[in-house]
């Protein structure tokens, strides 16, 4: 039976040792393939192995019951809200670092240097190219519009990207007419909320509907696909819109990186951010994954700009839609957007 | 029962059974004690909210969902262990294995692949649309596969082999005699089967069904793909968006309770069942020959389950790998695949020996408290499986600060986290969620010795231990190698407890799939696909004939 010497033999087997010299621990929300070469530059120039556990749920909890002794160094994450989540749990330190300060602009950080925005990203209006006029829709607000009964796709309400641009309704608006505006979305749905953006702009390219709402980079990337030309094809009928141009500007979030509390590598962890911040990997971010790099003065994708162009951010700041994110999700359920 | 006046010697072997299986089952019900510990604390009440809004939705949701796959997949499963293990028929042979196919595909694989050749932009949609000329989805109606009825499809075509294992297995350790007697009786096979293999196999199909709804209950990966809104999907909206974990785990306890009901409803049924078999297991089994039309429809109703459930997600998934062979291919994946089938390999020996050891230990000592805590330590399968993840890091983590905290304070070195993050708490995790598995398969199979084997092999002097290795588990392999290959091939499959669980660097061939599909990419999760279908279909396959190897037949 239960031979407490044989238990711990097979504990020790199974245990691996975190704690060799040069490396640097990540717990990540973000996918792999985002991440990995910029990873791969970085332990090629400074040599510092960099580990990861991927997840995209759970690690929060995971690093909250490690506690002092997490070999967590760095969380990586993809939505303010979760950005928010690790400072206000207290799983997090601040970091004082020059480069990080000269490299990433103010709005894009944390008042107590708990996390940075590396990249941005804009919630974009994807139309269909034949079957909506230039001009015809400029602003989220016109999504409610009555006019575009039955065509509009979208995926759930409830993920993150989509609770950020309802939190940041709720933040222009007030809660009352941000209802009235979901509910007015809700009626213009072509179909329930199902898929990921990608699928958004597949279902345009596709005549399921004529408008759809998206994150930018998946656009871009599909454009950009060789490996799947299928997917140039769709995104060739679409065009991306950046709304509100005429007010506030289009709404934006960011993927973000912080430093555990407990890091025990926090040096090598510290490298990584400021390696992240610099301008070779900030290039990698814009085009290998179509994102806005946050550095002044790094380019975006040739791509990216020629669509796009200097378009309004809304400066709204991202703490407040982090802020919303319950209200918002409640907001989803109240509407019955996924239904 | 008369058995047991041998142990009111209580010899220390016996006693060491008790302890250890109450062990086994309180470590086991831990993760579930941690949930319900984190649901004392909520960090406010969703009730209300939920009540006014959504929850019915997902209660109604969920039923229809667990009704609509329990008839699929019961009905399924019982008629094809039926035409199996009473008829010959062509292709027989084949099918006999292959109707476990099935089990290799995750559901959120075959969701994924029927999604892709049934939507709008799919090629049965194209080729209609060609046909009679339909330019626009507002000129015909198609049914969404992304649906509820989508949804109960997709579970019922991959966990009916659930049904039919077991129900094949009872099916094959019932004694012929008990058939012939009905024959002789002037049943038609049918009748007999009805009347007398069918009820005599009802713990067995219990048990089947009662995993499909667990299943059915966990899934995340098909209901989220599908957009369905069921309780689990409701679980994690409120941990993850209203950063709400103490509700989410209220929720997750009211759905236990549903489980509960499961189970004190299907215990009730068979509280007056109790059968033995007796010892003409070695007598062959009689088939009868079917002809004409009906070896047909048989062929037909074996045949469409394995082409729906497997052949054809299979080759869906080889054009995609075949097409993309070079951006799929990964150096990784021989890692990856060693990765999957170590592990759940030993979690699937693990399990089933956890399982053997409750279910021995119930059989030596009828003790109400083993029996219960058994049955909450079994509760595991149906929690969602990332928030039994999170039930799990909680004691893991409060264990291992704690001895380092002990160890600090006392001797001044410091042990870090010993278990937390190892492949040790994925193991343990994996025993948690399918020990429902191999203690029901075990329970069932060890039910239908008779305890007067028992009786006769400890009056010659031997122990509990001894009558085991000697007497019990030679006549319960089929149910041991039946729990083996379940956890073995869930265990491939699985993936959210994996996700949030693993250590650095460490992946699995379902994460790599799960990675790519999420970001609906299915061209490159395809290969990544087809290699958890091909390495989990090899121990189908071996412990298949295993299984059947234990019965002989008879064709009339």
């Amino acid at each position: 039976m239960f031979k407490p010497s044989v238990l711990l033999l097979t504990v020790a087997a199974f245990t691996t040792s975190v704690n060799a010299a040069e490396e640097v621990n990540v717990y990540s929300y973000r996918a792999p393939f985002l991440i990995q070469p910029m990873f791969d530059q970085f332990t090629q120039e400074t040599g510092v192995k960099v580990n990861v556990v991927y997840a995209d749920k759970g690690l929060l909890e995971r690093l909250q019951n490690e506690g002092q002794n997490s070999p967590a160094d760095l969380i990586m994450t993809v939505d303010i809200g979760v950005v928010h989540d690790v400072k206000t749990r207290g799983l997090s330190q601040p970091v004082a670092s020059e480069l990080l300060e000269q490299n990433i602009p103010q709005h894009f950080q944390d008042p107590d240097n708990h996390w940075f925005a590396l990249t941005s990203r804009a919630r974009l209006i994807y139309a269909s190219k034949d079957r909506v006029q230039q001009g015809e829709i400029t602003s989220y607000e016109q999504l409610a519009d009555p006019k575009w009964q039955g065509r509009i796709c979208t995926r759930s309400g409830k993920h993150n990207y989509n609770l950020g641009l309802i939190g940041s309704m709720i933040s222009h608006h007030g809660e009352a007419e941000a209802e009235q505006w979901l509910t007015g979305v809700k009626a213009n749905l072509a179909r329930r909320p199902e898929g990921n953006d990608r699928a958004q702009i597949r279902a345009i390219a596709e005549g399921q509907c004529d408008l759809a709402i998206g994150n930018s980079y998946y656009f871009f990337k599909m454009l950009n696909n060789q490996e799947n030309p299928e997917e140039i094809e769709w995104a060739r009928q679409v065009t991306p819109i950046a709304p509100n141009q005429q007010d506030r500007g289009t709404h934006m979030n960011i993927s973000g990186i912080s430093l555990a509390k407990y890091a025990p590598h926090k040096d090598n962890a510290i490298k990584l951010m400021e390696f992240l911040s610099q301008d070779e990997a900030q290039h990698m971010y814009a085009d290998l994954n179509q994102e806005f790099p946050v550095k002044a003065g790094v380019q975006r994708s040739e791509l990216l700009q020629s669509y796009l162009g200097d378009f309004k951010q809304d400066e709204l700041p991202l703490v407040k839609i982090a802020e919303t994110r319950e209200a918002a999700s409640k907001l989803v359920d109240k509407v019955g957007f996924d239904n | 029962m008369a058995f047991l006046s041998y142990s009111r010697q209580r010899s220390i072997n016996g006693q060491g059974w008790l302890l250890s299986a109450s062990v086994a089952a309180i470590m086991v019900a831990l993760p579930l004690l941690s949930i319900f510990w984190l649901a004392l604390f909520p960090t406010d009440n969703i009730w209300p909210h939920l009540l006014s809004t959504v929850l019915p939705n997902y209660v109604i949701t969920t039923l229809t969902l667990m009704l609509g796959v329990g008839v699929l997949a019961g009905s399924i499963g019982i008629v094809s262990a039926w035409l199996i293990s009473t008829y010959h028929f062509p292709g027989r042979r084949v099918f006999e294995w292959a109707l476990l196919l099935p089990m290799a595909v995750p559901a959120y694989v075959i969701a994924y692949v029927y999604t892709d050749l049934l939507e709008y932009s799919g090629p049965l949609q194209a080729w209609l649309r060609e046909l009679f000329s339909w330019k626009t989805p507002r000129d015909y109606w198609f049914p969404p596969i992304r649906s509820l009825g989508g949804a109960i499809w997709m579970l019922g075509l991959v966990l009916y082999p659930y049904v039919y294992l077991l129900a094949r297995a009872s099916f094959l350790e019932q004694a012929a005699t008990v058939k012939d007697a009905a024959r002789t009786l002037g049943c038609t096979p049918l009748q007999a089967f009805l009347r007398v293999s069918l009820p005599m196999a009802r713990p067995a199909i219990a048990v089947g069904l009662s995993l499909v709804m667990m299943e059915t209950l966990n899934d995340f990966g098909t209901v989220d793909f599908f957009a369905v809104k069921t309780l689990t999907a409701g679980i994690y909206d409120t941990w993850l968006n209203m950063g709400n974990l103490g509700g989410a785990a209220q929720l997750a306890a009211l759905m236990l309770i549903f489980v509960v009901v499961l189970i004190v409803m299907e215990k009730q049924g068979r509280s007056r069942q109790r059968q033995f078999q007796q010892g003409d297991r070695f007598k062959a089994i009689q088939l009868h020959r079917l002809r004409g039309f009906r070896a047909a429809l048989a062929w037909i109703s074996c045949a469409v389950p394995v082409l729906a459930g497997f052949i054809v997600p299979l080759l869906d998934l080889a054009r995609y790998a075949w097409r993309h062979a070079e951006q799929s291919w990964s150096p990784d994946f021989l890692r990856l695949a060693w990765n999957s089938l170590a592990l759940a390999l030993a979690a699937a020996v693990l399990c089933t020996v956890l399982g053997l050891l409750l279910a021995y230990a119930k059989r030596l000592y009828r003790s109400r408290l083993l029996s219960s805590m058994t049955q909450a330590a079994t509760l595991g399968y149906a929690m969602p499986s990332a928030v039994l993840a999170i039930g799990i890091i909680i004691p893991f983590a409060a264990f291992d600060n704690t001895l380092d905290g002990w160890l600090r304070n006392s001797l001044g070195i410091s042990s870090g986290l010993l278990l937390s993050g190892t492949l040790f708490t994925l193991l343990f995790a994996y025993s948690v969620r399918f020990l429902a598995i191999s203690a029901g398969s075990v329970e069932s199979s060890l039910g239908k010795v008779t305890p007067s084997m028992d009786m006769a092999c400890r009056s010659m002097g031997y122990n509990a231990s001894q009558t085991l290795v000697k007497v019990h588990l030679p006549l319960i392999r089929g149910g041991l190698l039946t729990a083996v290959l379940v956890v073995f091939v869930d265990c491939m499959k699985e993936l959210p407890t994996t996700l949030v669980l693993r250590p650095f660097n460490f992946d699995t061939l379902a994460i790599h799939v799960y990675q790519y599909a999420s970001d609906e990419r299915l061209p490159e999760a395809s290969l990544a696909a087809l290699l958890i279908v091909l390495v989990g279909i090899i121990p189908v396959i071996l412990l298949s004939r295993t299984i059947t190897a234990t019965r002989r037949y008879r064709i009339q």
